[in-house]
């Protein structure tokens, strides 16, 4: 496990020193800020809990979770709120931070709520067809059919 | 002939009236579409600001910096537009730049500059054209999207300038009269690879480093391009405000010195009618 981490990367790693892992010295809340470029979809809110899909899989984000940088791939993200309550975006790419202070930066190039997406209706629009495509080859949560162009 | 010298000023009166009636409708008419479109820009930075405070997190709560004492390539990135009647826009980012590049010159470090808006190309380009890397245009005229700043952060990115840190200069937008020049850092992979506090970052693939670090450079430019254009709306919409009440100054006095004029002539030749001079 360990020595494929190490063979994936060619190019200069950062150098990291691996031990024990420290307590958790992160706040017990989580600031959670999800933007696009043209719209906030929380800021500074405090959530239980936020599922990603990046390039290298899908993440359970917690406060108080290791800091990290990822880069998103298409997919849908989720964000438990406090009230138990759980909201769905479709995201197309971006980045997601977590850092040291419990404070998540999760910046989608694009971003919509599911239930503004109307799956049945054939589009033209390339990500709402890439939102299908992505489904249906993911097989998460509904089952549709790629619309043709 | 001192007959002939009142009438043509009564027209040149007249026809200055006229053309600044006309300039002020123009001013006015500017100043109403610069408050539209300050409106939308305002509404559309609340968002962008989130979202660009969220890009520049890392670099805040991580305190990245560039190791000192080493001879660093720098980059700015100077943000503006292409269009003038503006105030002191774009005078102040080139302002800015000016500065920067002198502090770094002297320290010897190497910099060049990306500008963002032909304007801000005109300014510079008289002084310090050996320091300009690239040239945007087109910009000013519609609102700036994020495709707009991922078009710059692509050409900037294949220029093959390997900088090791810069920064993005723009005017931050704080009131309708009033903005700022501020700026954003930008920096590039290995220095954020191997600056401090990385460490605490689990799990980091170079790859993923590299698509992170693009996506954050397109951010902080998208970020810039929006206040930008906000400060430039309300400056323009001010200065146009401004030029219109000049503008119905000039008109008052000029009004004001038509109708003595005018009163003059006809006071003259009554005096001339009943002296019986005309004749000559």
């Amino acid at each position: 496990m360990m020595a494929a981490r190490f063979l994936r990367c060619s190019l200069p790693v950062l150098r990291q020193a691996r031990c024990y892992a420290d307590a958790p010295s992160g706040s017990a809340q989580m600031s959670f800020t999800f933007a696009s470029p043209t719209q906030v979809y929380f800021k500074e809110a405090s959530v239980k809990q936020v599922d990603v899909p990046t390039l290298t899989g899908a993440f359970g984000i917690l406060p108080a979770h290791v800091p990290t940088l990822q880069v998103l791939r298409p997919g849908v993200v989720t964000v438990f709120n406090d009230d138990g309550s759980a909201a769905k975006f479709f995201v197309s790419s971006g980045s997601i931070t977590v850092n040291a202070d419990s404070s998540v930066q999760l910046l989608a190039e694009e971003a919509f709520p599911l239930d503004q997406l109307d799956v049945a209706v054939s589009t033209q629009h390339p990500l709402i067809d890439l939102f299908i495509i992505s489904m249906a080859t993911g097989g998460q949560l509904l089952s549709c059919r790629p619309q043709g162009g | 002939s001192g007959q002939v010298r009142n009438m043509a000023t009564l027209k040149d009166i007249t026809i200055r009236l006229k053309s600044i009636k006309n300039i002020q409708k123009i001013t006015k008419s500017m100043k109403m579409v610069a408050a539209a479109k300050y409106a939308r820009a305002e509404r559309q930075l609340k968002p962008a600001r989130v979202y660009g405070n969220g890009a520049v997190a890392l670099y805040e709560k991580a305190e990245i910096k560039a190791p000192e004492g080493v001879a660093n390539k720098h980059l700015l990135i100077g943000v503006s537009s292409d269009r003038g009647l503006c105030g002191a826009v774009h005078s102040n980012v080139a302002k800015a730049i000016k500065a920067k590049i002198a502090t770094l010159t002297g320290e010897g470090k190497e910099v060049m500059v990306v500008n963002v808006g032909d304007k801000l190309r005109n300014i510079l380009q008289r002084t310090h054209s050996n320091y300009l890397l690239l040239s945007c245009k087109e910009v000013g005229r519609k609102p700036p999207t994020f495709t707009d700043a991922s078009i710059v952060a692509t050409e900037l990115l294949n220029m093959g300038y390997e900088f090791d840190q810069g920064a993005v200069i723009y005017n931050r937008f704080r009131s309708v009269i009033s903005y700022k020049t501020d700026e954003k850092p930008i920096f590039s992979i290995d220095t954020v690879a191997n600056s401090e506090n990385m460490g605490i970052y689990d799990d980091i693939d170079a790859d993923v480093l590299r698509n992170y670090q693009e996506f954050a450079l397109v951010n902080i430019i998208y970020f810039g391009l929006k206040e930008s254009t906000t400060s430039e709306q309300s400056a323009r919409m001010t200065a146009m405000d401004s030029a219109s009440k000049n503008a119905s100054e000039m008109i008052d006095k000029l009004t004001l010195t038509f109708n003595r004029t005018r009163q003059a002539v006809i006071t003259k030749e009554l005096i001339e009618i009943i002296s019986g001079a005309a004749a000559l």
